[in-house]
């Protein structure tokens, strides 16, 4: 086996991620906007930060940021080639603090979409194929909270952690 | 994205041999289930049973499939995990499917649900 590295090499992740853990203290991550990166994100955020939580509250934990991340990739970087995402975990008391960054296009009207979930039409083929990722995000998370500063998009919030 | 189907009594079963249907294999998800429903006849369930994590985009695709198989077939789905059944609960596609506890549960019922 090849050493990829010697002392003071930041150790090597997927796909040009980079994390920086501080036991205790949090997670971040920072990644390329596209599917398999989220997918890859999700998986070490799970094993850093949902371990330690009941399988509920990391089940939710892991469902809202999928939603935020999918909406970077799909929305903020749409028409771009792609870009960064930051992703900052932390955890105080019965929380989970989230703070995710990119640099694509601003939301609309600087202001978070509405969140409330799509009624259920009653015809099959009217049926929606998508549109749920803001409101799971609503009904998951509290305190969210959105600003544009300096062509980046933060958002924050906060998961209730229930058992 | 693994998919695989059988034909068990009057009905086929597909199994998603995966943890994850989401934003990235949604697109593969409805091709494969399009290849493996061509032709089929009676029942089709879907065995949920080893995926545990679904995001809205996976969910969509399966709405997708459930949409293409009207009207001649209601894509049913079996094995729940707790994960995937909450997704489908927040966004009340659980009254939307036929869902059962899982494929034997499905099949003892004969269209239970229907």
């Amino acid at each position: 086996m090849v050493s990829d590295g010697g002392l003071g090499t930041p150790h090597r992740t997927p796909r040009g991620m980079s994390s920086v853990l501080s036991a205790g203290v949090g997670f971040q991550l920072c990644f390329e906007a596209d599917p398999r990166a989220v997918r890859e994100a999700l998986g070490q955020a799970v094993v850093e930060i949902a371990r330690d939580l009941s399988p509920e509250d990391a089940g939710k934990l892991e469902l809202a940021l999928a939603e935020v991340l999918n909406n970077i990739v799909e929305h903020a970087y749409d028409g771009h080639p792609s870009g960064p995402v930051e992703l900052c975990l932390r955890r105080e008391a019965a929380w989970i603090c989230c703070r995710i960054v990119d640099s694509g296009h601003a939301m609309p009207a600087h202001e978070l979409p509405e969140g409330r979930m799509q009624p259920v039409p009653a015809q099959l083929d009217e049926l929606p194929e998508g549109g749920w990722g803001w409101s799971l995000i609503c009904t998951l998370a509290t305190d969210l909270a959105y600003r544009r500063e300096d062509g980046r998009n933060f958002l924050t919030f906060r998961l209730p952690l229930t058992g | 994205m693994k998919l695989t189907a059988e034909s068990v009594a009057e009905a086929l079963v597909v199994n998603v041999e995966e943890e994850r249907i989401d934003a990235a294999v949604a697109i593969q998800f409805k091709d494969r289930m399009r290849d493996l429903t061509a032709g089929a006849g009676g029942r089709i369930i879907l065995d949920l049973g080893r995926v545990t994590f679904v995001d809205s985009s996976g969910l969509g695709a399966i709405v997708s499939v459930m949409k293409f198989l009207a009207p001649v077939h209601r894509l049913e789905l079996a094995g729940l995990t707790p994960n995937v059944g909450r997704v489908f609960h927040l966004t009340r596609m659980d009254s939307v499917f036929p869902i059962h506890a899982s494929v034997a549960a499905a099949l003892q019922g004969a269209g239970h649900g229907l």
